[in-house]
């Protein structure tokens, strides 16, 4: 008989020395609290910190406090109530039964205050800046009413009445910064998550292999970024995020953001933009963003921006469903983070800094704007606004802060408009997709503003078969070329084109075309040059290394299931990762740029792979003309250095190998006695039947009568 | 290399198993029928009928003239290995997961799987040289506290008994009184397999958590790790060279769902010592389940979840070539 059987009694009977409750259900994770003293291992950052140093909310955030109202009597209790429930009111959502106005039981008078709970935080704070409230309201002409947070009370009781000088922190000798770029063997770091393990790596190419250089578990609990120079990595947590650096990674900074989603530092690594968006109360409303801007170095909140969702969902900002796309706030090039710049409806809003207030005051208005893109070299702007009514599309170039228009185009029939800067701002390509005359297809034409050049000329090409589609566009990072992914089937075309010639006289040339290639990511060099062109997803990984300068293929490779392509920022190594949105494989190969396989690691739950990036070069472009010049001279000291390693590395393996087989003899010569043991056991048991090991195959014929039977034999 | 393909079974390989000689091949599949092929030529010699149920295990006698199967049938068999003729059955109220029997083969320990109330278990028996005296009463059984017993083994001149488990852990016992002796977390996941090496002082074990590892087996502690990024099903070490060879291959519930390639449906040569990959046989289409060395190292079996054998002999380079 099959006895009913509980679970969850057979699973305590199992795990005796689980806690009582075992196996859990229906509990809050909330409310699961560790023991003192544990902490599963995971060390924190604050343990060094004091306990009774750390500021705590009270819970009691909604809730303010309504003072100097008038003392009634008894009777007159209720209606006072309602007079302070009307004011209330004003100050935003109170929550049921949320107002207590207390009596005093010896005079049976109201003590002249009243507690007023809000429904959001939010609320109370945005009661305490209210302009009717903040210079005191006046309820008649004896009582005028003011506000205050409950919180407040404590926080001012607890202000000793002596003043006693703080005591200045002692001076921390920081760690440099840079100590990564002085790496003796000139290798390239990266950044890499799998699991909970976060580590950053010496990527030495040369060895073919990867030195750790740190790592930590549970170091983030989202993702880590590099800062654009690569002087620091933020991580993420719960109550913020935290940037840190140096060779022993120590921590430079927190920023208090709780549940901060995403993060975006300026360009010389000044600012840091941090965001989140908060749930809606009530279904009606929509998302609540909030997005603060820190200054990196002194930890300090430089300006708060808020709003309902849709106001910062405007035009590119927003993603199919609505959402934010980030970042919201883009920065200009240039050597300083002198500005950044959001899209509003019909306007550029543009933010200066160090103040972080409006540019002139006013916003740049244009109307029907949907997307715009900083130079990356210096404060330039181009702005895409669509076709409204009789007013043709628009694409603007504007010079800030005077806000000059250096050229601009118009356009009709527009569908779509695409806005790619050259990584050094030297040209504006515009990708315009244009509705044929039926309205039922579109062309592709590009616009390129040459921006350095003397009054902006614009330079306009299509490709051959203009109906194609443009899959992707790509310029040469150092350089006067991009490459264009097109095609309608399923394996595209590559074009290179050149903007100049070699006399270097302007004019979009076409170089070469690649039919036919399974290909959908291009990744051109950091250094130009050489491009990686990588079909990944559905072509499952097909790599090619093609060098532009020669136009020809280096090599071909594949890394199956690829998922990322990434260049070093020097341009020697390339990485292609395969992440955890792929279940096997999760690992890294790195490949020289010219496709050779240098070295592969594999990795479970490989989240994140980052490249630190390097900060530009200091040398003038002289001199690194000249560098490139008499590279033969330069390189030969190098080259000897390599040479000496690659023998030492040889060596290590050699050694590495010779101590493993030591060991092993040591194994097996510890456990002779043991093996003699076992094979004398056995020849003891099975005595003569021990040595026969020979066997023979012999053929043996068999015969077996099944059946005897006898039929006549029947002859028609 | 051109392996031979043995279509004998259609339905998952459990276990092959070469005899003492090495001429006889034993395969266990979840079909009905383990065969008996001749190792040389993939010839296949009978097979053996009579279970009702997968059959997990097998061993054979050191004359080869008895195999004894272990299946999901509630029973170990004994059979007459040339013949094919059912000498004796063992019944239990529990599938039998894994036998094996003492060196000189006067006792036969076998390990049963949680069923409906009965804890695991592993049983000792006495095996009879003559089959009449047979019983089915065991000497000795003891339960064991949670998973499966995937592999058993005799150590200490049938003093003690080496189990793997199904999370991770090897555990030692005493024969005679059933007490634990020792036990070790050695992998993250379940071990698959165990096999012992032909000098018996480690074995190799297969895990889930996609490592094959290498573990003394006095002190239990792991001598190598053979990471292969896939789930190991079995592992065994060459009784030739300072080899190991790895089997397995992404879940057998996700091949479909993924290209052919990422199955990872090779076998993995790797240098027992130096830990290196130097080699891969492909072949199968789903993960392999077993896999085992000739005793004189010179071939190999492998046999997978998509029901084939399929036995390799190994070329002439892969015993000239100095790989490391």
């Amino acid at each position: 008989m099959v006895q009913d059987i509980d679970p969850f009694s057979v699973a305590r009977d199992l795990f005796p020395d689980m806690p009582p409750g075992f196996p859990f259900e229906n509990f809050e994770l909330e409310e699961l609290i560790l023991p003192d003293g544990d902490d599963l291992g995971i060390k924190s950052d604050d343990d060094d910190i004091k306990e009774e140093d750390v500021q705590t909310q009270s819970g009691f955030g909604s809730c303010i406090v309504i003072q100097n109202l008038p003392k009634a009597p008894e009777e007159k209790y209720e209606k006072l109530m309602n007079v302070v429930r009307t004011i209330a009111s004003k100050l935003g959502d109170v929550r049921d039964n949320g107002i207590f106005m207390p009596l005093d039981e010896a005079t049976k008078l109201t003590k002249g205050f009243a507690f007023v709970e809000l429904a959001r935080k939010e609320d109370a704070d945005a009661a305490l800046l209210d302009e009717r409230f903040i210079n005191g309201y006046q309820l008649d002409k004896n009582h005028k009413l003011t506000l205050c947070r409950f919180d407040d009370f404590d926080k001012y009781a607890k202000v000793p009445d002596e003043y006693s000088p703080l005591e200045p922190a002692p001076y921390k000798q920081p760690e440099n910064l840079h100590s990564w770029l002085a790496d003796k063997l000139g290798r390239d770091q990266y950044a890499m998550r799998h699991g909970d393990n976060t580590m950053v790596c010496f990527n030495d190419g040369k060895r073919g292999r990867a030195d750790v250089a740190f790592q930590r578990e549970y170091w983030t609990e989202s993702f880590v970024q590099w800062s654009p120079q690569g002087t620091m990595l933020a991580t993420m947590h719960r109550q913020g995020m935290a940037v840190w650096g140096g060779p022993s990674f120590t921590r430079l900074n927190r920023f208090a953001h709780p549940n901060v989603r995403l993060i975006d530092f300026s360009p010389n690594e000044k600012y840091i933009l941090s965001y989140t968006s908060h749930e809606p109360v009530s279904a009606r409303d929509s998302f609540h963003v909030l997005i603060n801007i820190w200054d990196v170095r002194a930890g300090k909140l430089l300006r708060k921006f808020e709003g309902p969702a849709d106001e910062y969902a405007v035009g590119s900002s927003a993603g199919p469903n609505g959402a934010l796309k980030w970042p919201v706030f883009k920065w200009a090039g240039g050597r300083d983070d002198l500005y950044f710049a959001r899209l509003g409806r019909g306007k550029i809003s543009i933010f200066e800094c160090p103040h972080m207030g409006l540019l002139g005051k006013e916003s740049l208005k244009l109307d029907g704007v949907q997307d715009f893109e900083w130079s990356p070299s210096e404060p330039l702007l181009a702005a895409y606004s669509a076709e409204q009514g009789n007013q043709p599309a628009r694409i603007v170039v504007y010079k800030i802060p005077e806000r000059i228009e250096l050229r601009q185009k118009n356009m009709l029939n527009v569908s779509d408009v695409k806005l790619y800067w050259h990584p050094q701002g030297t040209y504006l390509a515009v990708k315009v997709e244009a509705w044929t005359k039926t309205k039922k297809s579109t062309t592709t034409s590009f616009q390129i503003f040459c921006v350095k050049d003397k009054d902006v000329p614009l330079e306009v090409f299509e490709l051959k078969n203009n109906k194609e589609r443009v899959i992707n566009f790509a310029w040469e990072p150092k350089g006067h070329r991009f490459a264009v992914v097109h095609g309608d089937g399923p394996r595209p075309s590559i074009s290179f084109f050149t903007m100049r010639d070699d006399k270097n006289r302007l004019g979009v040339r076409e170089l070469k075309v690649l039919d036919n290639r399974a290909c959908n990511v291009i990744s051109w060099s950091p250094q130009g040059r050489n491009i990686v062109l990588a079909g990944l997803k559905n072509f499952n990984g097909q790599l090619e290394f093609f060098s532009v300068d020669e136009m020809e293929t280096m090599a071909t490779a594949e890394h199956f299931m690829a998922t990322d392509v990434e260049w070093d920022p020097t341009g020697r190594y390339v990485a292609t990762v395969v992440s955890h949105v792929q279940q096997m494989e999760n690992g890294v190969n790195m490949w020289s740029f010219g496709g050779r396989l240098l070295y592969s690691t594999q990795r479970d739950k490989l989240y994140q792979f980052s490249w630190r990036p390097r900060m530009p070069s200091l040398l003038p472009p002289e001199k690194e003309a000249e560098i490139a010049k008499n590279l033969k001279q330069y390189t030969k000291r190098y080259d000897e250095e390599d040479e000496q390693l690659l023998m030492q590395a040889d060596a290590d393996v050699l050694q590495e190998r010779q101590r493993a087989l030591d060991e092993w003899k040591a194994f097996v010569e510890s456990r002779r006695n043991y093996a003699a043991l076992q094979l004398d056991f056995k020849r003891e048991l099975y005595g003569a039947r021990f040595a026969e090991k020979e066997f023979s195959i012999q053929k043996v014929m068999v015969e077996q009568v099944v059946d005897v039977k006898e039929e006549p034999y029947n002859n028609k | 290399m051109r392996p031979y393909l043995l279509k004998g079974h259609e339905r998952p390989l459990t276990q092959v198993k070469y005899n003492r000689e090495g001429d006889l091949l034993v395969s266990c599949a979840k079909n009905l029928q383990p065969c008996l092929w001749s190792s040389e030529d993939g010839r296949r010699i009978g097979t053996y009928e009579g279970h009702n149920g997968a059959i997990w295990t097998c061993d054979i006698t050191w004359d080869s003239d008895r195999l004894i199967t272990g299946s999901a049938d509630q029973t170990i068999r004994i059979w007459d290995l040339p013949t094919g003729k059912e000498l004796f059955q063992f019944r239990h109220r529990e599938p039998c997961r894994a036998v094996k029997l003492s060196a000189g083969e006067r006792f036969l320990a076998a390990t049963t799987d949680a069923f409906i109330e009965s804890p695991p278990a592993i049983h000792v028996y006495k095996f009879a040289e003559n089959v009449e005296d047979q019983t089915s009463t065991p000497l000795n059984t003891w339960t064991v506290p949670k998973g499966r017993v995937t592999r058993v083994f005799w150590t200490d001149c049938n003093r003690k008994l080496i189990t793997s488990h199904d999370y991770g852990m090897i555990r030692r016992w005493d024969v005679e009184t059933g007490q634990l002796i020792e036990e070790k977390q050695i992998h993250e996941d379940a071990i698959q397999d165990m096999q012992m090496s032909p000098d018996e002082t480690h074995v190799i074990t297969a895990s889930l958590d996609k490592t094959a590892r290498l573990v003394d087996i006095e002190s239990f502690e792991v001598l190598k790790t053979y990471k292969t990024g896939r789930f190991v099903q079995s592992a065994a070490v060459s009784p030739l060279f300072d080899h190991v060879v790895c089997g397995g291959g992404q879940d057998a519930s996700q091949v479909t769902t993924t290209a052919a390639q990422a199955g990872g449906f090779e076998a993995r040569f790797f240098h027992k010592i130096f830990q290196e990959e130097f080699g891969r046989v492909r072949g199968h289409f789903g993960p392999i389940n077993t896999i085992a060395f000739h005793p004189s190292g010179r071939s190999f079996t492998t046999g997978g979840e998509d029901g084939y054998v399929r036995l390799h002999h190994l070329d002439l380079d892969y015993f000239t070539t100095k790989f490391f």
